[in-house]
């Protein structure tokens, strides 16, 4: 059998615009409270996989936390990176090689929406220059398909932006922490029909650092070690409808998060009905809809009454995105998959404060989704 | 003034007709837009050249509501005149879904399963006042 790995300590820097401090320099601060949280020094940390998307490579942060000649690896995954990190951290903890490692995230973007790099992305000049080149049109479409497919309504996305707003009002860390009821949602400019500019989130700021340790050493750092179950991420395959496609197939696969979540499940041997709570890919409202589901909370469809009853709310039967997910957070892409572990982990050590779930939750999920079709989940329990 | 298309090798100008030009998998057949070597279906690496049908039904759609960033984007980003355009992706039978603007934006006039058909549309112009071009679908009367 191989190493159980627990996460030992958890370190952020507050998402959202923090002028004059660069991403990089975000990440620092994360890390800086990670190793506080751990009650660990930079120098005792044996590794380190960490990554940003606009931000800088991260292996150059050593200059400022301590030259200690530690293995650090840069990880460059788009909107998994961060997820990349945790997974590649758990793996080399798994394997016996170090004992003791974290894995950063962090990342600074422009306001507005994202700027697609079409180069980067295989894509030709052609498609950027006739008006196709953003993913807010890929998340407009593909929700517009499914509430016409499955009977979702404009109220149940406009009450996923509402839960979000509330839910950031009681989490310190978020960057918008003034509630918008569902009326303002729906009544903000459209940007991508049907979604409106609350439905969106934005690009981001912040920095996310985890300390991860072999679980038979945990005790050394925490009295409350959070055990990491499952850590995958999945590419596409032939058939799924993803960001920035220039065309797709007539026939249907499901995509990478239906992918990752079932293989995560069968790593951790625990269900869907086995999670106490959820933190989901909500680039935009419909995306937290349609990622319920595919992560297999639901059945497609279900998500209307749902939603409706209040069941994803913090005090509800299953609540998701209890930090206010990535639309009272935004998206700084490199931390953003950290963030979602970060708010499991104080979740599941009862330290999550005015948003604290109750009944004591003992396991909680997280899924990212994002360009060019890559999907990341991982499984936390106590 | 003529007419120049934002790109060679993507649609067939000048035509009457003009057509979205493809790949297709010789070992399977599979449809690819646009060209590309080596087919993701069954990861065979020879591809032949197809021209895609003009015709197909409107599997979905949204309305691009904010002038999107220049560079990449050559169209009009002023705010003053920015006008709305649609995005889909359009169901060609037999072949693939291909995602174009569309010449309609108003969501009342918009529907998943409505026909469409291939056009061109002006996008800018140059620096030499020649008009650019891309392809669009529109709702067949
Ligand atoms: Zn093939």
């Amino acid at each position: 059998m191989s190493t159980e790995v627990a996460i030992v300590g958890i370190g952020m820097h507050e998402f959202g615009r923090t002028d004059g401090v660069s991403g990089m320099d975000q990440g620092v601060v994360a890390v800086r409270r990670a190793c506080a949280d751990a009650g660990v020094n930079w120098e005792d940390i044996q590794f380190a996989f960490g990554g940003s998307m606009a931000a800088g490579a991260a292996d150059t942060m050593v200059s400022l936390l301590g030259l200690t000649g530690l293995q650090f690896i840069n990880v460059a995954n788009g909107c998994a990176t961060g997820g990349s990190a945790l997974f590649s951290a758990y793996n080399t903890i798994r394997s016996g090689v170090f004992d003791l490692g974290i894995a950063i995230g962090f990342d600074k973007h422009e306001r507005g929406a994202f700027r697609v790099n079409t180069k980067g992305g295989g894509l030709g000049d052609w498609y950027g220059a006739s008006g196709l080149a953003l993913t807010t049109q890929f998340f407009g479409m593909k929700i517009n398909r499914y509430m016409h497919e499955y009977g979702i309504t404009q109220s149940t996305l406009a009450k996923v932006s509402e839960k979000a707003f509330r839910n950031g009002s009681m989490n310190p860390m978020a960057w918008r922490r003034k509630p918008i009821s569902e009326e303002e949602v729906i009544n903000s400019p459209m940007l991508s029909y049907p979604l409106t500019q609350y439905m969106f989130c934005s690009p981001g700021e912040g920095g996310v650092a985890l300390i991860l340790a072999r679980a038979d050493k945990a005790h050394l750092y925490t009295d409350k070690p959070i055990y990491l179950r499952a850590a995958v991420v999945r590419s596409r395959r032939f058939g799924s409808f993803e960001v920035l496609a220039p065309s797709i197939a007539l026939e249907h696969n499901a995509g990478p998060t239906v992918d990752a979540s079932k293989a995560a499940f069968e790593m951790a041997g625990m269900g869907p009905k086995d999670m106490d709570l959820a933190q989901l890919q909500d680039t935009e409202s419909g995306a937290e809809v349609m990622h319920m589901a595919e992560n297999g909370f639901c059945e497609h469809g279900e998500q209307e009454f749902m939603i409706q009853a209040g069941d994803t709310e913090i005090g509800g039967k299953f609540p998701v995105n209890t930090d206010g997910g990535c639309l009272a957070n935004g998206e700084p892409v490199g931390a953003s998959g950290l963030r979602q572990v970060y708010e499991n982990v104080l979740q599941l050590r009862g330290q999550a404060g005015a948003r604290q779930v109750p009944n004591d939750p003992k396991t909680a999920y997280t899924h990212v989704y994002g360009a060019p079709g890559i999907s990341g989940v991982t499984i936390l329990s106590r | 003034m003529s007419q120049v298309p934002v790109t060679e090798g993507v649609f067939t100008w000048p035509s009457d007709s003009p057509q979205l030009i493809g790949s297709r998998c010789v070992a399977c057949g599979n449809h690819m837009f646009p060209v590309q070597q080596g087919c993701p279906k069954c990861t065979a690496a020879e591809t032949e050249e197809v021209l895609l049908g003009r015709r197909g039904t409107l599997w979905t759609w949204t309305v691009q509501g904010f002038p999107p960033k220049a560079p990449p984007y050559a169209g009009n980003v002023d705010p003053k005149t920015f006008e709305a355009f649609g995005v889909g992706y359009v169901e060609l039978p037999g072949q693939l879904k291909v995602e174009s603007r569309l010449t309609e934006a108003d969501p009342e006039k918009l529907r998943i399963g409505m026909e469409m058909e291939l056009v061109i549309v002006p996008l800018s112009k140059d620096s030499d006042g020649n008009e650019i071009v891309t392809f669009a679908f529109a709702p067949v009367a």
